[in-house]
């Protein structure tokens, strides 16, 4: 029921993926440069040459003109080869393979450990990378970092917000809600008032699970090179699970799966009240759902107790450069010109979400008076949770294969009696032996 | 012809009331009618025309008006051609793009399987060799191996010798149809008489000769069918194009779609189910043309061999 075909497709095929690109690591030989200075770098924009980019975030393909206009010799061509899961087959393919790969791969940060520990990504420190830190908002650069080494420069965030349909709230006399606590009593009042009305949709998606464990305080993934620690037993977890269990006991979730046509459906007609995610989500609204232009609002997220100012990140990707990249120094020169240079203004005037500090405190971007949320000046809140993110949550090596079983464990506890702490154990055992047959030392 | 029937009734069983009711035999001309015959094909064809019904009502539609208005009749606003205008020119008119792409596919691709099953069940219908048992257990063991179980070791195959995310990756495994060749094959063998083929040796005709004045003009609903079957696979092949194409200038329409919808499934995507939906009941209409052009050498093919010449 939970499982749609393209999920399952995409299952297999990260499968597959992380099986070829841990166990059979081809490309062996002459990787290029490790590291490179400034006037090394220069030199090479000097000379020229031709990089090619996969990425399927929209606002890079006006970046690229212009970095190129910036240094005419470079010629950059940005490929769209799939999103999310589907360029990562493609890339750990083209890793597998030793050729056909790109010189510069966009990869969401919840997926970078899987080609950082297979080293399929350079370590871009040897570019001087390592200086940026002071750049980037913590969240993000704490995602590209890890080992030692910088795998990548960030590009977007998403600080997460509670995105609400204010009609729909005010029609039925409720709250915005400003903890999970007020938030389980906002669903029971939004279902007592209209039984069509759900407060958001839910069954079991790893990206929203993970962000609010993080949120609460719960760091259930360790890791330390290949070895890994997972543990869902803190007490951050059990602050996630005791609101959500009430939640899922009392079908406050709608069983929507999130990002289908369904999903924009219940949003363009009211049955899914608000949504918990990244600041990238007006791009998404705007488009899916226009009829809602003027109707949605942006709060912030919802606080596991009356006070705190606990913030956590769902999505977000950064540019890395595969180890097999026939050009690391134009890659690197393109990856800073659109993560720190002026490629930053160019793609946050196209609708991207910065992940750097200066633009996150600027006053023209925070000042911005969003029209799709009636002209609320909705970037002042995802900045303020970009600032309060914690920066010491970390990911699995493998996540790309952990997220796409946790519908087919965790999604259990919504459609059955398994309690939700009970479905993540599930989730945490077939992940842990997955984690020992790919090599890792799990603990 | 309306004689009642008068059979005399072998015994009182259940069926023994019905016997009695006069019926007017069944005939080509006049068959028979049977309601739930009736009913239960125009089921069916309201569930094969139900979807592409679909298709074409919320095409119409603009993205505020496809999730607003009931699926299965129009919206206030008539957006079709709005619709299609922006398929054609969205993403730099990337759309046309793929269109010109899935055509070259079909044409080279499927053309070519088509020729090359052509001449191979021709050949294997007329001529005896040595090991023709062998290549019959061939064949037909190809026509049992999924297209699927295939891909992985055709991609690193194709990877090896650098074809991979050019055209020719997806144009050459389109070649090879054992189905097609099977069907050719069993289709000449009935269709060509030897007789034929011997006068015209001793008329002095080479065998090229009398392939292509003789034999092929007879095998043309065979040929037909042959293409039409190639023609929609390769159409809506989906999975050859997606392990094999990166670039997506070389995409076909099926890719190209799915990339469009996909985006809706992207953290700061642009959601184009409008174009989706525009863009796939594009992409059906050559081949509804393409079957309505085609069906009369294919319903000729059909009735070959039912009657005694």
């Amino acid at each position: 029921m939970n499982t749609s075909p393209r999920r399952l497709a995409r299952g297999i095929g990260t499968a597959l993926v992380v099986v070829l690109g841990l166990t059979a690591c081809g490309s062996g030989g002459d990787d290029g440069p490790t590291s490179a200075s400034a006037a090394e770098i220069q030199a090479a924009l000097d000379e020229g040459g031709s990089i090619t980019v996969w990425a399927w975030e929209p606002t890079l393909a006006q970046t690229a003109v212009d970095f190129q206009e910036l240094h005419p010799g470079v010629e950059v061509e940005i490929v769209n080869v799939g999103t999310g899961d589907d360029q990562y087959a493609a890339l750990q393919n083209a890793h597998s393979a030793g050729n056909g790969g790109p010189d510069v791969a966009q990869i969401e940060y919840f997926a970078l450990g899987q080609f950082s520990v297979s080293g399929a990504v350079s370590d871009l420190a040897g570019f001087g990378a390592g200086d940026l830190e002071d750049l980037f908002s913590p969240g993000p650069w704490n995602s590209v970092t890890g080992g030692g080494g910088v795998h990548a420069l960030p590009m977007d965030s998403g600080p997460m917000a509670l995105f609400y349909n204010q009609d729909l709230f005010e029609e039925h006399g409720v709250e915005v809600p400003t903890t999970w606590e007020e938030y389980l009593d906002a669903a029971r009042a939004l279902q007592a008032a209209d039984p069509d009305v759900y407060i958001t949709s839910d069954n079991g998606e790893a990206g929203l699970t993970t962000s609010l464990i993080w949120q609460a305080g719960g760091r259930p993934f360790t890791v330390d090179g290949t070895s890994v620690e997972i543990d869902f037993s803190d007490e951050g977890t059990a602050r996630y699970t005791e609101i959500w269990q009430q939640l899922i006991d009392e079908d406050l979730v709608s069983p929507i799966n999130s990002w289908t046509d369904e999903w924009y459906q219940g949003m363009a007609d009211g049955s899914i009240a608000s949504l918990a995610t990244g600041a990238w989500m007006p791009a998404n609204l705007s488009s899916g759902v226009p009829s809602g232009a003027g109707s949605w609002r942006v709060a912030p997220l919802p606080q596991w107790a009356a006070g705190e100012s606990a913030e956590a990140e769902n999505g977000g990707s950064g540019l890395a450069v595969p180890t097999a990249s026939g050009n690391k120094l134009l890659a690197y020169a393109f990856i800073d010109y659109v993560t720190t240079g002026e490629g930053v203004v160019t793609r946050l005037d196209a609708g991207a979400f910065p992940a750097t500090v200066a633009e996150l405190e600027s006053e023209e971007f925070l000042s911005a008076e969003l029209p799709y949320f009636g002209g609320q000046q909705a970037n002042q809140i995802f900045a303020d949770a970009a600032a309060g993110v914690a920066d010491d949550w970390s990911y699995l090596p493998y996540q790309a294969y952990a997220n796409s079983i946790f519908n087919d464990t965790v999604g259990q506890a919504y459609v059955s009696d398994l309690p939700l702490a009970d479905a993540l154990g599930r989730w945490e055992d077939s992940v842990s032996a997955y984690g020992v047959d790919q090599g890792f030392d799990v603990g | 012809m309306s004689t009642p029937v008068t059979t005399a009734p072998r015994s009182k069983g259940p069926g023994y009331a019905r016997l009695r009711t006069p019926r007017r035999p069944s005939t080509v001309t006049r068959p028979r009618r049977s309601v739930l015959l009736t009913v239960l094909t125009g089921l069916i064809l309201v569930y094969s025309l139900l979807p592409l019904g679909w298709l074409l009502i919320n095409a119409t539609k603009t993205p505020g008006g496809l999730f607003d208005s009931f699926g299965l009749w129009f919206a206030e606003d008539f957006a079709l051609w709005d619709n299609i205008v922006a398929t054609f020119t969205y993403d730099g008119g990337v759309f046309a793009r793929w269109l010109a792409n899935t055509l070259l596919y079909v044409v080279v691709g499927a053309g070519g399987a088509t020729f090359l099953a052509v001449l191979g069940g021709y050949a294997l219908a007329i001529f005896d060799f040595p090991g023709k048992r062998a290549v019959f257990a061939v064949v037909i063991g190809a026509v049992a191996v999924p297209g699927t179980a295939l891909a992985v070791p055709t991609f690193l195959m194709f990877s090896r010798m650098g074809l991979t995310n050019t055209p020719w990756a997806v144009i050459i495994p389109s070649l090879i149809t054992p189905f097609g060749l099977y069907l050719m094959w069993v289709f000449a063998a009935q269709a060509i008489p030897r007789e034929l083929l011997e006068s015209a040796r001793i008329d002095g005709a080479g065998e090229i000769r009398s392939f292509f004045r003789i034999s092929l003009p007879l095998l043309v609903p065979g040929t037909v069918t042959v293409l039409l079957f190639s023609m929609v696979a390769t159409w809506n092949n989906y999975f050859l194009p997606l392990i094999m194409i990166r670039d997506p200038d070389w995409f076909p329409l099926t890719l190209g779609l799915n990339a469009w919808n996909a985006q809706a499934a992207t953290a700061g995507g642009e959601v184009v189910f409008h174009l989706v939906i525009t863009g796939s009941l594009i992409t059906i209409l050559p081949l509804i043309a393409a079957f309505l052009l085609l069906q009369r050498y294919w319903q000729s093919g059909l009735a070959a061999g039912s009657v005694k010449e």
